[in-house]
Order: C-alpha cells, then sequence, then structure tokens
C-alpha cells in the first residue's frame, strides 16, 4: 500500500480518535459515573508513561541500583514533593541524572 | 460609544492572548524533552526508506509520535498497510481517553474550535490542559491555554522532524534531554496525589505498566490507565459510602 495511503487512513483515524467523545460528550451529557472515573485519567495515565520510562531498561525490568534513571526518578519525585514546582523538579532530576551518570 | 467597543474587544485579544501564552509556558518544558525524540523520528523514518517529504508530512498527518516512530519500523520492516494502519491506530486508543476527559471542559466551543484542539490533542498537551482544568474550572478564555500548549508542541515537532530528516541526530554533547519528558510528567503528577484513591490510581497503573509492558502496540499503557481509572473510582465510592450514617 502507498505510504501516503496509509498516513491518510492512519491520521484520519487518529483525528477521529482525538475528537470522537469532545465531540459525543458535548451533545451528551456526560453520566456521572464516567466524570468521577475521568477524573482518575490523568494520575493513571501520567504514572503509566513514567514507570516504565524509569525501570525499563533495554526491554527488560531493572529494579537495581545501578539503574541511574530509576534513582533519579526517585530524586526527582522527592524534589516535586516538597517544591511542587516543574522547573525545580527537572533540573534537580537532571543533575540527578548526570552526576549518577558520571559516578 | 465605538471606542468602549474598541476597547472591549482589545481585552479579550489580550484575555486570549495570555491564556494562549500560558499555555505555551507550562508546555516548555516538555518541549525540551519532546525536541529529542523529533529528530530521531525524522531520521528513523528516512532511514526507513520513506522519502524526505512523506516523512516531514507523517508529523501533521498523523501528529502522534510514538505512533509515528512504530509505522515507520513497520515500512522498514515492509509490513503490509492494513497492520501498519491498525498499530497506528491502537497505539492512538488512549487519545480517547483524552478525549473523554477534556470534553467537559471544551463543550461549550463551536465545532471549529472542537477540531482544531482535537488535531492537537497530544499527551503533553493533554497534561498541562487537563490539571489546569481541573485546578481552575472553565473560564471564558481557557481553551487558548490548550491551543497554546498544542501549537507550541506542533510546532517544535516539524522543526525537530525536519532536523532529523536534513542533519540526522547529531545533538551537542551527550545531555539526555529525552529525560526531561517522564521528569516533567513527574512534577505534574506528584503535586495532584492528594487523597488516598488518587495515590492508588497512579500506583496500580504504574505497576500494571510494568506487568504488562511486553504487550505489543503499547497496549499496556492503556491496560495500565484503564486499571488506575478502574481502582481510583472503586475506592472514592467506597470511601464515601464509608461517610454516611
Amino acid at each position: 500500500m502507498n505510504i501516503w495511503l496509509i498516513m491518510l487512513i492512519g491520521g484520519s483515524i487518529t483525528f477521529g480518535m482525538r475528537f470522537s467523545l469532545i465531540y459525543l460528550f458535548g451533545r451528551f451529557e456526560v453520566p456521572e459515573t464516567m466524570r468521577r472515573a475521568l477524573h482518575y485519567v490523568p494520575p493513571a495515565v501520567l504514572s503509566a508513561i513514567i514507570v516504565p520510562e524509569l525501570l525499563i531498561q533495554d526491554g527488560s525490568l531493572n529494579l537495581a541500583f545501578t539503574n541511574i534513571r530509576l534513582i533519579a526518578g526517585i530524586i526527582a519525585i522527592a524534589a516535586a514533593w516538597v517544591s511542587r514546582n516543574i522547573l525545580i523538579t527537572i533540573l534537580v532530576g537532571m543533575a540527578a541524572l548526570l552526576i549518577l551518570g558520571w559516578m | 460609544m465605538e471606542s468602549s467597543v474598541v476597547k472591549e474587544k482589545r481585552g479579550f485579544v489580550n484575555e486570549a492572548q495570555k491564556s494562549f501564552l500560558e499555555g505555551v509556558r507550562a508546555e516548555v518544558p516538555l518541549l525540551i524533552g519532546v525536541f529529542p525524540f523529533g529528530m530521531i523520528y525524522g531520521a528513523l523514518a528516512l532511514n526507513a526508506g520513506i522519502s524526505a517529504f512523506a516523512s516531514q508530512m507523517m508529523s501533521s498527518i498523523v501528529f502522534a509520535g510514538s505512533s509515528q516512530f512504530i509505522a515507520a519500523k513497520l515500512a522498514a520492516d515492509s509490513a503490509p498497510g492494513f497492520v501498519i494502519i491498525l498499530t497506528i491506530a491502537v497505539v492512538n486508543l488512549r487519545h480517547m481517553l483524552y478525549s473523554a476527559s477534556l470534553a467537559p471542559y471544551l463543550k461549550h466551543l463551536s465545532l471549529r474550535w472542537k477540531f482544531l484542539l482535537s488535531y492537537l490533542l497530544t499527551d503533553e498537551a493533554y497534561a498541562p490542559s487537563i490539571l489546569k482544568y481541573e485546578k481552575e474550572g472553565v473560564k471564558p478564555f481557557s481553551h487558548w491555554f490548550l491551543l497554546g500548549a498544542g501549537f507550541s508542541l506542533w510546532f517544535t515537532w516539524q522543526v525537530s522532524t525536519a532536523l532529523g530528516i536534513f542533519v540526522g541526530t547529531e545533538m551537542p554533547g551527550d545531555i539526555p534531554l529525552e529525560f526531561a519528558l517522564p521528569l516533567t510528567f513527574i512534577a505534574m503528577v506528584v503535586p495532584i496525589l492528594k487523597k488516598r484513591p488518587l495515590v492508588a490510581a497512579a500506583v496500580s497503573a504504574g505497576i500494571t505498566a510494568l506487568l504488562a509492558y511486553n504487550l505489543p502496540f503499547r497496549l499496556g499503557l492503556i491496560l495500565a490507565a484503564l486499571v488506575g481509572i478502574i481502582v481510583g473510582t472503586v475506592l472514592e465510592g467506597r470511601a464515601s459510602q464509608k461517610e454516611l450514617p
């Protein structure tokens, strides 16, 4: 199949999914249970993205202390908890990763 | 009379602009992390035998990072077209969750706005916007925030793709910039974990994401999100039941 056709169909499906519920929930009332459930989308999705980034190395689980991304991530979580500031969290996490990498 | 109309109009423009720039500012840390990914995608797509023009256009037609990576890889392996399309669709399923989650906040907008904001709805535009809306609710110009976040990401994605295609992935020094992405998400998620059901949702989603990591099509991510949502909702239901006399 032509790459352009693949891109157009793939792109349309992606757009359709992004648009789907913004459109539908604009026309119909969101049920109360659903509304409550949606409140948990951000913590659930973000954690599901973060945790493998820190713990999976080269396709497998690495829980060792030699996993510098894990240690830098834990330090960043502490920094986020204390500072509640995005810039500080990134700077602390990056610094931790670089320092641990040099050690 | 006329001057007051003009003034009012200028007020609208200023408010909209303010909200837009606030969205751009919230997006900046994510842009740092996204930039290297865009470059890697550009180089990868070119290596996969996709023409420079088509590689670049994929970044605006599909405009979804991880699905573009996987599509380029499948094209390199000369996988059948329907397999690539199906893969793009499944990898991007999570956007339906974002769509549902943002819907109540975009309800009042015109169809044209809904189209535009849907097109710009990525992981990175969703995260700062939903947190902003959950904290502050809907204001007359709050959709400009999502536009600012979404557009700055879109722009960065196009530029970084082009750089990857035409210059390659040579980066000055070897600072692992892509680590800024999980770091920003950490900075966003930690402050919202204020109640036990929210913590439980985050922890259960994280564990499920690890257990399901090897599932194809990044299905582990959506499975993990669903587990987190269910755990959070059920625990919240129990907590409110206990409060009853």
